[in-house]
């Protein structure tokens, strides 16, 4: 009989406490186990499921490895993973959002849809009872909450769905196709509810959530206007005056509210869902999406950096939306790519020449998956679609596949090809993190 | 470490190239595998190692490790691998108590000084005087990665000097062996990034570069790899031979092929 130990428990005594050995317990045979709890902190992928309650290892006080609400582990590695509040994005995304990991949205250009996928990531916090962080230079973090959509029932979605497809005949299953019959078997790009109707939520973004959830709910908020009293030039750490106080803020809560392991005697175990908005526009303080040449260049990056190690020895999950359009200096954005685990970028055809283009007339936007980390393995769970456009329709935010219309004129004239042609290549050649494709070459 | 990799390179764990320094970059792709590669390898080939990770974690190195074959844990125990958290000793040197000494205080102060990382460097590869510790073949210094230093605000030219001392230190004075990751940012215009690739690329004795494919993304092939022998002392034999091989990373593994003979295609 196997015991069970945990990495998290043991986090505070062998000082490589990492909630990423805080793997959920598998019903799938694993390796070896720390007998006993003697085994120091050594870290498995796999832990059996215990038989007997309470018959933790000697290390950490015994503390049994409880699951918490809201989370699961990957399928792959068994990195313990939260939703990011929409199905279709945790299935780009490899399952989800690990614990301990950084989710930066590069937003669009008039933070419409950014903003939404950051209250799908707070709204999913809430109704999954997980504790909330929210930080902002702009609006106040109540009103923020007070604009998170409302969750759906699972009976409900399926009625908001048809809806939503009731002007284009979709559900043809039984129809089989005639000419492109190898794509019969293909899946379908979203879950339905009845998959992972414990793990991710659905939302109708036509409603408020209620104010009961919402004062059920624990959260901590940091506006930045509340927090600097005084406009001192004097910068410690050389960061930011903003992001100094904000990673205080940040630290400050997850070691007194015992996220980082400090309070084993803590039975429940809880993630923190850090959301952060706007980060690196002025508001902040910060001159990097104002200059070409900014003075205070590492200020976003010595954060981030400062951020991911906060992350890494805590059970939280973080969300932050950048303004990467505004930031002159690619050598900014790439920096804080690499520093960051995973990338979604938007792209939103608002105002853009793309608008008019047939190729998009059906949707809102443009989605990048740019990178996704490889945490505890050599590889990564890419999905293979890389052309993902997203649309926001009267109730549902939804991401699907993109493809190209068929070409139908009769005379196929040069200028719409050549048009097609621009817009195919503006479908991105690859993954930034896998590979990128030269410009030059056209299939 | 990887048995193809090791092929390639014609070294095995039994009898490593001593006084070498290697620089590992990477273009548009993930180039972590060649530092679980060398990590495992070194400490297969019970070498002293050195370990400077900025980046992760030490458990996401040490379960990667685990599928490769080594155990970082006891490694760390018995005094073969000193391992150096970056993220971790940031925490500890901007919220803990200031008595503690600090390596990174370059986080903490405008200066960018690396000579606190070297210090630490030095004292953990220089053997100590008593001949109670086991002898290992030689010190070998691992960094992943140096692109992180100049996120952080480090200088383009204050990490050369960290390199340029510890490959004095560690290279020719100690016979050992240093490997460096370093990100290549060619689209962007990161030009203290590629001032750093350019001048330790020429410092080096062998370069390994992952890129992405050209023609984009492919499930079956990851990328490719260049691997860069640049002989600093033979100008007849062996002068700047590169070989180009394409991979794919499994689970446990990385299989290289030939261009082109994926055997997906096959």
């Amino acid at each position: 009989m196997a015991a069970l130990t945990t990495g998290f428990g043991r986090a505070r005594q062998g000082g490589a406490g990492d909630p990423r050995e805080y793997k959920a317990e598998t019903a799938a045979g694993g390796d070896k186990l720390g007998g006993g709890g003697g085994g120091g902190d050594r870290g498995c992928s796999f832990l059996r499921k215990v038989s007997v309650p309470g018959s933790g290892g000697g290390g950490g006080g015994g503390a049994r490895l409880r699951s918490i609400a809201g989370t699961r582990p990957s399928v792959q590695n068994g990195q313990l993973l939260v939703s990011a509040g929409l199905p279709a994005l945790d299935q780009l995304l490899g399952g989800g959002l690990a614990v301990g990991t950084l989710l930066l949205i590069e937003e669009d250009k008039y933070n419409i849809y950014s903003s939404l996928i950051f209250k799908y990531f707070l709204a999913e916090g809430i109704v999954c009872g997980h504790t909330l962080l929210v930080a902002s230079a702009k609006e106040d973090p109540g009103d923020i909450l007070q604009e998170l959509p409302e969750p759906l029932h699972d009976d409900n979605y399926k009625k908001v769905l048809d809806e939503g497809r009731s002007h284009k005949s979709q559900e043809e299953p039984e129809i089989s196709m005639k000419i492109a019959w190898r794509y019969q078997n293909l899946p379908q790009m979203e879950a339905g509810p009845g998959t992972s109707s414990r793990f991710g939520h659905y939302y109708d973004v036509s409603k408020r959530m209620s104010q009961e959830v919402i004062q059920s709910a624990k959260w901590h908020k940091f506006f930045l206007p509340e927090e600097i009293t005084s406009y001192a030039n004097v910068e410690s750490c050389a960061l930011n005056h903003g992001y100094t106080k904000l990673l205080h803020f940040i630290q400050r809560v997850i070691s007194e509210q015992g996220f980082d392991g400090s309070n084993p005697q803590k039975k429940q175990k809880n993630i923190l869902r850090i959301g952060i908005q706007s980060l690196g526009s002025p508001l902040w303080g910060d001159d990097i999406c104002c200059a070409d040449t900014p003075e205070h260049m590492h200020s976003l990056t010595r954060f981030l950096y400062v951020l991911r190690g906060l992350l890494r020895m805590s059970l939280s999950a973080c969300i932050i939306t950048v303004p990467s359009h505004l930031i002159q200096n690619k050598a900014v954005t790439s920096r804080i790519r690499n520093l960051s685990d995973t990338v979604v970028g938007l792209e939103s055809f608002i105002g853009s020449e793309k608008e008019a283009n047939s190729l998009y007339k059906d949707y809102h936007g443009l989605i990048h998956i740019h990178q996704i980390p490889r945490l505890n393995s050599l590889i990564c769970d890419v999905s293979d679609t890389k052309d993902l456009a997203f649309k926001l329709q009267r109730k549902v935010f939804t991401i699907e596949r993109l493809h190209l219309p068929p070409d139908l004129s009769d005379t196929v004239s040069r200028s719409s090809k050549r048009d097609l042609v621009e817009s195919a290549k503006q479908l991105s050649p690859g993954c930034g993190m896998m590979a990128g494709g030269k410009e030059h070459l056209d299939f | 470490m990887f048995p193809e990799l090791n092929n390639l390179l014609n070294v095995s764990p039994d009898k490593p190239e001593q006084g070498k320094f290697t620089l590992l970059c990477d273009a548009k792709t993930d180039g972590g595998f060649l530092v679980h590669h060398f990590l495992s390898f070194y400490l297969k080939a019970n070498c002293k190692v050195c370990f400077v990770a900025l980046l992760q974690s030490f458990s996401h190195y040490n379960i990667v490790g685990q599928k490769l074959g080594v155990n970082l844990i006891a490694a760390r125990d018995r005094g073969q691998l000193v391992f150096f958290e970056g993220l971790k000793s940031t925490v500890e040197v901007l919220f803990g108590s200031k008595e503690q000494p600090n390596t990174l205080k370059f986080i903490r102060e405008s200066s960018s000084d690396l000579k606190s990382l070297y210090e630490f460097v030095q004292k953990a590869l220089t053997p100590s005087g008593d001949g109670s510790a086991t002898s290992w073949k030689f010190p070998v210094l691992l960094v992943d990665d140096l692109s992180v230093l100049l996120s952080l605000g480090v200088e383009a030219v204050a990490v050369l000097d960290f390199i340029q001392y510890c490959r004095a230190t560690v290279c020719c004075q100690l016979k050992g062996n240093v490997v460096a990751l370093v990100h290549d940012s060619d689209q962007t215009e990161d030009e203290e990034n590629a001032m750093l690739m350019n001048a330790l690329g020429h410092q080096s004795s062998l370069i390994l570069r992952a890129e992405g494919l050209v023609t984009g993304f492919c499930k079956d092939v990851h990328g490719q790899l260049k691997i860069l022998r640049r002989g600093l002392l033979q100008p007849k034999s062996e002068q700047t031979r590169s070989l180009i091989y394409q991979y794919k990373i499994q689970d446990k593994s990385v299989t290289f092929f030939a261009r082109g003979l994926s055997p997906a295609v096959l």
